[in-house]
Order: C-alpha cells, then sequence, then structure tokens
C-alpha cells in the first residue's frame, strides 16, 4: 500500500502525442504552403516548356549579361564588405572606447533601411540633380543608370552582414590568445593570420555566403539606381522583373531559377557549416582543460609521449 | 557586456598607464579609422544628402508631398500590412520554433535549414513565384477562385508577401531562448500540479515574451520598407494596393525628386524609431537572461 503511494505520480514535462503531432503537423503544412511551394513553383513554372525552352531562355544575349553583371556586382561588393567586416569587428571586438554600442548601431543601419531609400539616397548624390551630377557630367562619368551605381547601392544593402556575424563571435572569444601570442613575440598580422582567423572561420563563410547571396539577389536598391537599359544595366533579378512584365513568364523562371538555385546552395553551405561548428566545438570540449585549444589538426599529440 | 565597457571607461582617464596596457593588441587605430571612414563613405554621407535635401524643402512643400490623400493611403497600407503580417509570424514563428526546439520529427533538419530560405531566395523570385501560386490559374488560386476568393493583386496578397519575407526573423529570435529556458523551472510548475497549458502561460511565456517582440519588431520594421516581394503581387493599385516604396519609385519616374525625398526621410524616421526599439528591445532581453 505504502509502497504503490511512494510512487511518484508521472510529471508531465511535455505535451500529450496527440498535441505533439498535431503541432508538428501544423508546423509543417505552414512551412510547405509558405515556402516550399513558392521554390517548387518557380523550377515548375521554369521548365513548364521543356529543357530546350529554358536553355534559351537563359542563352539568350541579355540573360547572360544580366548573369555576368550580377557575378561582377558580387565580386565587388563582397570583399569591399569583407575587409571592413573584419576591420570593424577587430576594433570593436579586442577594444574598449567610447561610443562604440553606437557605433554598432550605426554598422546595422542598412539593414532597417528601406531598398528603395537606399537607391534614392545614391541617386541624390551621384544624379543629374545630385549633389556630384554636374561634376560627374563635366567629367563624363556615369554613376547612376550605370554599372558603378549597382555597385555602390548593393555595397550598401549588403554593408553589415560580415560585420554583423563576426562582432559576436570575437567578442564571446575574448582577446586572451591573441595577447598571448603578442607577449611571445608575434606581429599584429602574424596574430590574426595565425590565432584570430582559425577561430572566426566559420563565421567568417557564413558571413561571406549570406553576403554574396544578398547581393546577387538584391532588387529594390538596385531597381532605383540601373535604369533598366537590357544588356547593360540588368541584373538578374531585374531582368526577371523585365520579363515577367512582359508575359514571358517562362523565361523569368528560367532566370529565376538559377537564383533560387543560388538560395539552396546558401542554405546547404550554411547548414554544413553549422554543422562543422557544433562538431569542432564539441571536440574541443571533450580535450584536457589544460590544453583546450588543442584542435584536431594538432595531429594526435598523445602519439608524441 | 556593454554596460562593464562603458563602465570601464571613464576610469581609464585617471589611469592612463593602465589604459596603455590594455592595449597590448596592435591595430586599434587603422581598424577604427578605416571603420569610420567606410561608414561614412557608404552609408552616412550617402544618407545625409537625404536629409539635407528634406531640409532644404519648405515645411509646406514637405506637408504637401507627404499628406497627399495618395500618399497616405499607402502609409496606412504599409504599416497595416506589415503590422498584420508581423502578427501573422509571432504565432507561426512560435509554432515553427517549438516543434524544432522541442520535438524530434523526420526531416527536422531540413525544416531547420528552410526556415532560413527567404532571407538567401532574392525578394524578386518570390515575388513572381508566389503570384504564380495564387493568381486564378496558381496552385492554390484555381480552388480558391471558384470560392470568389482572391489572395493576388490586392492588399491580402501584400500580407502573404510579407509573412513570406518576416518569418525567419521571429524563428530566429525565439528558437535560442526557447533552448535556454529551463527545463527545471517547466518540472517544478508540473510538480506542483500546473497543468501544461498554465504552465506555458506562466512560465514559458514570460520567459521568451520579449524574444518574441523582437521578432515582431524586425518582421514589421522588414515589411514597411519591402518592395521586392510585394510589387508582383499587389495590383499596385493608386489608394488601394500601392506600398510606400512604390511612391517613391514613382516619383523618381516622374522626377519628382523632392517629393520622392520627403516621402523617403518619413520612412527613414521609421527605421530609425524601428532600430531604437529593436535595440532596447535586445538589451531587455540580455538583462533578462543575465538576471
Amino acid at each position: 500500500m505504502s509502497q504503490t503511494r511512494a510512487i511518484p505520480k508521472r510529471v508531465r514535462t511535455t505535451e500529450s502525442p496527440a498535441v505533439r503531432r498535431l503541432l508538428i503537423g501544423l508546423a509543417l503544412v505552414f512551412m510547405g504552403l509558405f515556402l516550399v511551394l513558392p521554390l517548387a513553383a518557380v523550377f515548375v513554372e521554369a521548365l513548364k516548356a521543356g529543357w530546350s525552352a529554358y536553355w534559351d531562355a537563359l542563352k539568350e544575349p541579355d540573360a547572360l549579361a544580366a548573369i555576368r553583371l550580377t557575378l561582377i556586382t558580387a565580386a565587388i561588393a563582397v570583399p569591399l564588405n569583407l575587409v571592413f567586416g573584419v576591420a570593424a569587428a577587430w576594433c570593436i571586438a579586442k577594444f574598449e572606447f567610447r561610443g562604440k554600442a553606437f557605433l554598432t548601431t550605426l554598422i546595422d543601419l542598412p539593414f532597417s533601411v528601406s531598398p528603395v531609400v537606399a537607391g534614392l539616397i545614391y541617386v541624390l548624390v551621384f544624379g543629374a540633380q545630385g549633389w556630384l551630377g554636374p561634376w560627374l557630367a563635366e567629367h563624363d562619368i556615369k554613376i547612376i543608370f550605370a554599372v558603378p551605381g549597382i555597385v555602390l547601392a548593393t555595397v550598401f544593402v549588403t554593408f553589415p552582414f560580415i560585420a554583423r556575424e563576426l562582432i559576436p563571435l570575437m567578442q564571446a572569444q575574448g582577446s586572451d590568445e591573441e595577447q598571448a601570442a603578442q607577449v611571445l613575440g608575434a606581429s599584429g598580422w602574424q596574430t590574426f593570420w595565425h590565432v584570430t582567423l582559425p577561430n572566426i572561420k566559420w563565421g567568417l563563410i557564413y558571413g561571406v555566403i549570406l553576403c554574396n547571396a544578398r547581393a546577387m539577389g538584391e532588387f529594390g536598391a538596385v531597381s532605383v539606381v540601373s535604369g533598366h537599359i537590357r544588356g547593360q544595366t540588368n541584373t538578374m533579378p531585374l531582368h526577371v522583373e523585365i520579363l515577367y512584365n512582359e508575359y514571358q513568364a517562362q523565361a523569368a523562371f528560367a532566370v529565376a531559377s538559377l537564383l533560387a538555385l543560388l538560395a539552396i546552395v546558401t542554405l546547404l553551405i550554411k547548414t554544413v557549416v553549422e554543422w562543422k561548428h557544433a562538431r569542432e566545438l564539441q571536440a574541443a570540449a571533450e580535450l584536457p582543460p589544460e590544453r583546450p585549444h588543442d584542435s584536431a589538426s594538432n595531429k594526435a599529440p598523445a602519439l608524441a609521449h | 557586456m556593454m554596460t562593464t565597457a562603458s563602465l570601464a571607461v571613464p576610469s581609464t582617464p585617471a589611469a592612463p598607464r593602465r589604459r596603455a596596457a590594455r592595449r597590448v593588441l596592435p591595430g586599434f587605430n587603422i581598424t577604427l579609422g578605416y571603420t569610420l571612414l567606410y561608414l561614412s563613405l557608404v552609408v552616412l554621407i550617402p544618407l545625409s544628402a537625404l536629409l539635407l535635401k528634406t531640409f532644404a524643402m519648405t515645411w509646406a512643400e514637405f506637408w504637401a508631398a507627404v499628406s497627399a490623400p495618395r500618399v497616405l493611403a499607402a502609409f496606412r497600407l504599409s504599416f497595416g500590412a506589415s503590422l498584420l503580417a508581423a502578427g501573422a509570424n509571432v504565432v507561426a514563428g512560435l509554432l515553427v520554433a517549438w516543434v524544432l526546439v522541442r520535438y524530434s520529427f523526420p526531416g527536422k533538419k531540413i525544416v531547420d535549414a528552410l526556415v532560413d530560405l527567404p532571407f538567401a531566395l532574392p525578394t524578386a523570385v518570390a515575388g513572381i513565384a508566389l503570384t504564380a501560386i495564387l493568381a486564378d490559374n496558381g496552385w492554390i488560386g484555381q480552388w480558391l477562385a471558384p470560392l470568389g476568393i482572391q489572395l493576388a493583386f490586392n492588399p491580402k496578397g501584400i500580407v502573404i508577401a510579407l509573412i513570406f519575407i518576416g518569418l525567419p526573423f521571429v524563428v530566429r529570435t525565439v528558437q535560442p531562448v526557447l533552448e535556454d529556458t529551463e527545463k527545471e523551472l517547466e518540472e517544478a510548475a508540473a510538480c506542483l500540479g500546473a497543468t501544461r497549458g498554465q504552465t506555458f502561460r506562466h512560465v514559458i511565456f514570460p520567459a521568451i515574451a520579449p524574444a518574441l517582440l523582437t521578432g515582431f519588431a524586425m518582421a514589421f520594421a522588414r515589411g514597411v520598407g519591402e518592395y521586392g516581394s510585394v510589387i508582383f503581387i499587389a495590383g499596385n493599385m493608386p489608394m488601394v494596393s500601392e506600398i510606400v516604396p512604390l511612391i517613391i519609385i514613382g516619383k523618381l519616374e516622374q522626377y519628382d525628386y523632392a517629393g520622392a525625398t520627403a516621402v523617403a526621410s518619413m520612412m527613414l524616421l521609421v527605421s530609425f524609431v524601428m532600430l531604437l526599439v529593436i535595440n532596447g528591445l535586445q538589451a531587455w532581453q540580455r538583462r533578462r537572461h543575465g538576471a
């Protein structure tokens, strides 16, 4: 009698299986309707008229020019923001100074500015009516409705991506290891290259691929400064818009499918990066506390003994 | 972290030696200098062009541009649709985050990766894909059209596009907080006789409320400025389904730079306010977790 009473009543800290299944079902239906269906629609619409029509849409000279311009834009914007992101993260995460919180907020600013406003501000600086307009016209330099404007607008909208990924990561890691390297006589570059970079590499890769995806896919800001000259100032997203508005839906979706593939690859790389990062953290946690940073790359130090 | 930093700074002028000792790492001046230079060139100077252009207008000009009925209708639509979408995202985002953190089911990793799709998929692609699905001959639209329901080419379509765009903001802010909540508290509540519903309302919900609000604010801020995914599905009828960013584009196409600037400066103001709100919410969340 007393024994049965001693057995505690089962404490419920999760939902009943029925509720659990219902919630999982609801979440999957929502994700399916809002995320999977649009993604699938892009590829189905692109291949509606068969593979040859698909290739024709991609081989068209204007489409090729748009692809080239998109690649050029990303190839300029991403490295610029990469250098900035590392520099900003270094001074914000490793040093204390007045106004740091304010500086961090300013770096985030382009995230909250509407893409259309981002395009507009460059028109106000470089456009015909803008601050530098007359001077640029005099020297025959075209920025708005030309490639430089597209690159500038892209740099603006992708500005915070890498810095934002690196700052919290480097803050969490502190600067003990870098200080140790300095005491041991390493130069600044050596310290960064051999101590900091290996520690932040996953965050860096993650930031770069997100920055790249946004750079290649930006629409609103680029649309304001581009001028939509076919074959010259059309990026891939703008080319998709033009085709779509000309009722060439199949061709529009064909070009869009390349951008959708880019998104899928981005998500794949992101998942792999997170997975690798988690594995490294786990490996580090299993090491003895007196050598917490021996990574797997240090080739089995136990064998030396 | 910020508070300890700001506490440490006032003490340094009195002890300059200590300050020098703390900066053993090189590269402070050059990285800070480069950061400020690049920030000024890319962000601050172009943004100040917008502000200066706005201040060069007379109050009457500014007011006329901002308070035109068509512009006011666009503001009402942009704010209304963004609020609705952000609200829907709080419910859907909490559901998705909850399922991903608390339960295990086949394909969970794929679902988790898929949450970021709206970040990775170019907005124009999302726009035409959603339109293709919801148009009268689309996969979903063809079933709704006979019922007299039209989701594309009207404000409903705008809300749907903004739900798509805003989802990851809520999921990705709530998910880590939900992972960190202490299971012990829930067990204690259950031991004390609370039902699962009571535990959720009084134990779990207060812990994740700041994150939910942050996600809501982020989704709202993004929604107000969103352009690419919306214009294809909106129908873009003046006074009915024309969003604020489209008003700016329209004014630019008519070479009405002053009008475009006035409307854009209002949007910039909203961005600033939302940025401050989000920062405040995140600070609140950090304090909650620190305590």
